[in-house]
């Protein structure tokens, strides 16, 4: 059983459940089928099965994870080639992405906290919006628990796909940049690859909502969370 | 790829220098982002220097933190005695994002045309 322990093989397994995830999620087109959260609960199950713990993995899966924080620094690309339509709208794109950003820091908060959450966990919840690598900085810096804000990420990814656009249309959000915004801004790159599907311009806002949204999070998180006085 | 490799982790290693002098609560890989993003419009880096592995990195974005996602298994026992709350205060405020999101660029954009 030694071997299953060999950090080189848990990260082809690794590789290779992603991968079989991603074409499984491609085969079936069920947004449920989330590559990452199919690969999370696999490698879990897997760990959990031949009694190998966390740490253990670790050792191999910390050599995937290194490349969170360049891959972060990467996204300055895109950003860099969206400015052109970030200063045609920036007031309006600005000032939305700022309510949107606040407001979900707070009411996450705020609800979590008025149910009975212990500050560690609402500390986690705090980034919860945006995409991940940014969301456990976020945490790491405030001293929450990163593992459980990845978890959460992918999961409000996964809800804002799915009932994203039933929400929008209920709360009477009909022009297509709104839209595509929203879903960038709520649900970061899961909600992105959904909007997508709906067309490359809802697709196009809601990558620039995810952008804005990452870097406001970043920078707004930790004053936010001070004013509530939680930190 | 060496030169791409090198503005992408000069970018983060400036970002961490940042982080270090000021002690600022803001991840190191953020910080490095903005950096990229002001070279590129400043036109002191070019935009081919860093493409290829940029494109490959913001591609591949969600393997990276399956790792970290694994982790999850630390946290059963959190997540089990708090499931309500996390459940309902996640659920409850991205619907919230995404409707004050939507309402406020609708409003802006229409006083906006309004005005012109």
């Amino acid at each position: 059983m030694d071997y299953l322990e060999n950090k080189y093989f848990l990260i082809a397994l690794t590789f290779i459940v992603f991968y079989l995830a991603k074409l499984l999620q491609k085969k079936t087109g069920l947004v449920i089928l989330n590559p990452i959260l199919v690969t999370m609960i696999l490698l879990i199950s897997f760990l959990e099965v031949s009694d190998i713990d966390y740490e253990t993995y670790y050792e191999g899966g910390k050599f995937i994870e290194f490349w969170l924080k360049p891959a972060v620094v990467a996204l300055g690309v895109p950003l860099y080639l969206q400015l052109e339509s970030i200063k045609k709208q920036l007031v309006p794109i600005l000032v939305s992405q700022l309510v949107g950003c606040v407001v979900g820091i707070v009411s996450v908060v705020l609800i979590a906290k008025y149910m009975g959450a212990s500050t560690p966990v609402v500390v986690s919840l705090a980034a919860k919006s945006v995409t991940t690598p940014i969301a456990m900085e976020v945490t790491q810096a405030l001293g929450g628990i990163p593992a459980l804000t990845a978890a959460i990420v992918v999961c409000v990814g996964i809800f804002g796909a799915l009932f994203g656009f039933k929400v929008l249309t209920w709360g009477k959000v009909g022009s297509p940049i709104a839209q595509g915004l929203s879903m960038g801004t709520a649900s970061h790159a899961v909600g992105t690859s959904a909007a997508m599907e709906v067309s490359g311009k809802y697709g196009a806002f809601a990558s620039l909502g995810l952008t804005i949204n990452g870097i406001l999070t970043a920078l707004l998180t930790p004053i936010v969370m001070e004013l509530l006085g939680l930190l | 790829m060496i030169r791409q490799c090198s503005i992408l982790f000069g970018c983060l290693a400036l970002g961490e220098l940042i982080v270090w002098l000021t002690g600022i609560k803001l991840p190191s890989s953020v910080i490095g982002m903005l950096l990229l993003t002001l070279f590129l419009k400043l036109g002191i880096l070019k935009l081919e220097w860093v493409r290829g592995i940029s494109d490959f990195l913001v591609a591949n974005l969600g393997f990276f933190f399956v790792p970290s996602s694994v982790a999850l298994m630390l946290c059963f026992d959190i997540i089990k005695a708090e499931l309500l709350p996390i459940i309902v205060s996640t659920v409850a405020s991205t619907a919230l994002v995404l409707v004050f999101t939507g309402w406020t660029h609708q409003i802006m954009r229409k006083n906006g045309l309004l005005r012109k």
